[in-house]
């Protein structure tokens, strides 16, 4: 088994919890694929995003996401898979109300 | 690390077969390497096909196959298949895969195909490479549920070939004849291991326009429209062969994309002289081609196709509908079929100023020594 991140990118203005149905949606996600869901979060808008970057002397603290784009990240799953047609398939479950999802295979080390 | 491992094995396999190939035309050079090694192919898939009879509905068992001990040689070369046209691997990677891994191309000889630098064409197939090991695209034939979509993307893999070698996109040369054989050959192949409807209407589709290659061209390397061309010199036997798969494909249900080409093509093959071909019935085949596949290009198809039907001024109105079409605002075809129409009208000064706009859209150089031959036919119409 492997395991992938698969990232979920829509709307940055979008509250996770705001909408029943992809609601619904995610528990229906997690009752189907549970056992293949190692983790995952919803995250705030990105209104709510600070992003620090080194500027020399120490730290650049400013407000919003690290890159204004779009479709922003509004959350994640970590799950497991045999290889990527199956964290294709998985992932398929994943509700996506606006953009869709990134697969990112999660690095191994040794 | 399981896939890079299966898939160097594959990769030694395929040049292994091709050093076979090799070591055998050294004794005796066969007449025409490409058929022998098409025959070899489907000789060995023949084989295998008659030890396992089930594999007649081949759909369903590969998959049982996968867990069986002992599989069957020919899943190697399937499972090769959908791993180099894997739709996570982007278009230009898949298809120099399939010519570097199934083919056995030389990396140089992919990298010319494409009119790229060696070095370039080495990084992609580097870089696909290792997509396939790190993000873990497997090695195996894909569950049936999945088997539609990922036969397109072999199809278009294929197709994508198929049609780089018909119309080489800029230079001299019209047809890069290695390619298009590539294709046929891998289109053969993927025939005897996989004979679906679409796979059948791919191969019907390259040989109907393969039966034709020789008469695309002078003598000097003019091209020659179907209205030029010496019917007499089409390769019959070719033709046979692809309007039998064609009646097949489009017995098997209703006919998808390659499918309804293949018809397109059927009917030009099957008229003895370019006056008797059925432009309504090609015409009817592009609507319904555009219903299943819309794209801008059909569309255009099926403009010209009306207005060869039903005459100059219906093509002309057909083809002012695609005005604001983007995609065909780069389209050379698009300011040369408008140009035809126009001439045929005699309104000259119109069909020369859109000439020159198709000169303006294509740098292949046979296709321009074309439109300015019919520039200079303009001046004769006039005189």
């Amino acid at each position: 088994m492997s395991q992938y991140l698969v990232l979920i990118y829509g709307d940055p203005t979008y509250e996770a919890g705001s909408s029943d149905d992809v609601m619904k949606g995610h528990m229906k996600f997690g009752e189907d694929f549970g056992s293949k869901i190692a983790g995952g979060n919803a995250l705030q808008p990105t209104s709510t995003a600070t992003s620090i970057r080194p500027d020399g002397a120490g730290f650049a603290v400013t407000d919003g996401p690290f890159l204004e784009t779009k479709e922003a990240l509004g959350g994640y799953y970590l799950i497991e898979a045999a290889d990527l047609d199956e964290a294709i398939t998985i992932s398929q479950g994943i509700p996506m109300p606006a953009g869709g999802v990134e697969i990112r295979p999660v690095v191994v080390y040794g | 690390m399981r896939v890079t491992r299966d898939l160097d094995l594959a990769e030694e396999c395929v040049q292994e077969a091709f050093t076979k190939a090799v070591t055998a035309w050294q004794q005796e050079l066969p007449a025409n390497p490409g058929a022998w090694l098409t025959t070899v192919a489907r000789n060995r898939a023949l084989d295998l096909l008659r030890r396992e009879q089930h594999l007649r509905r081949l759909l369903p068992l590969l998959v049982e196959e996968q867990v069986a001990p002992e599989e069957p040689e020919h899943t190697d070369l399937l499972r090769l298949v959908f791993t180099c046209c894997h739709p996570a691997l982007a278009l230009e990677s898949q298809v120099a895969l399939t010519l570097r891994l199934l083919c056995g191309l030389s990396t140089a000889d992919v990298a010319r195909a494409f009119l790229i630098s060696e070095p370039t064409m080495a990084a992609r197939i580097t870089r696909a490479k290792k997509k396939i090991a790190q993000a873990r695209i497997p090695y195996r034939v894909p569950d049936p549920e999945e088997m539609p979509a990922r036969v397109d993307a072999v199809l278009a893999v294929l197709h994508l070939l198929f049609t780089t070698g018909h119309t080489a996109p800029s230079g001299a040369r019209l047809v890069r004849e290695d390619l298009t054989s590539r294709a046929l050959e891998l289109g053969r192949m993927l025939h005897t291991l996989l004979p679906t409807p679409e796979v059948r209407g791919l191969l019907a589709l390259m040989l109907l326009s393969e039966a034709r290659t020789m008469t695309r061209t002078d003598e000097h390397g003019r091209l020659l429209l179907l209205e030029q061309q010496d019917r007499s010199r089409w390769d019959r036997d070719v033709i046979e062969e692809g309007l039998l798969l064609v009646r097949q494909a489009l017995q098997a249900g209703p006919p998808g994309r390659y499918a309804l080409q293949a018809a397109i093509a059927a009917v030009h093959a099957d008229a003895r002289t370019y006056e008797e071909t059925d432009w309504r019935e090609i015409a009817a085949l592009y609507a319904l081609l555009l219903a299943r596949w819309p794209s801008p290009a059909v569309a255009l198809n099926r403009a010209v196709a009306i207005g060869l039907g039903a005459g100059p001024e219906a093509g002309l109105r057909a083809l002012a509908a695609l005005d604001d079409e983007p995609a065909l605002a780069t389209y050379a075809y698009f300011p040369a079929a408008r140009a035809d129409f126009l001439r045929k009208l005699g309104r000259t000064e119109q069909a020369r100023r859109a000439y020159e706009e198709a000169l303006l859209l294509t740098e292949n150089e046979v296709e321009r020594e074309f439109l300015q031959t019919r520039l200079l036919e303009l001046d004769q119409d006039k005189a």
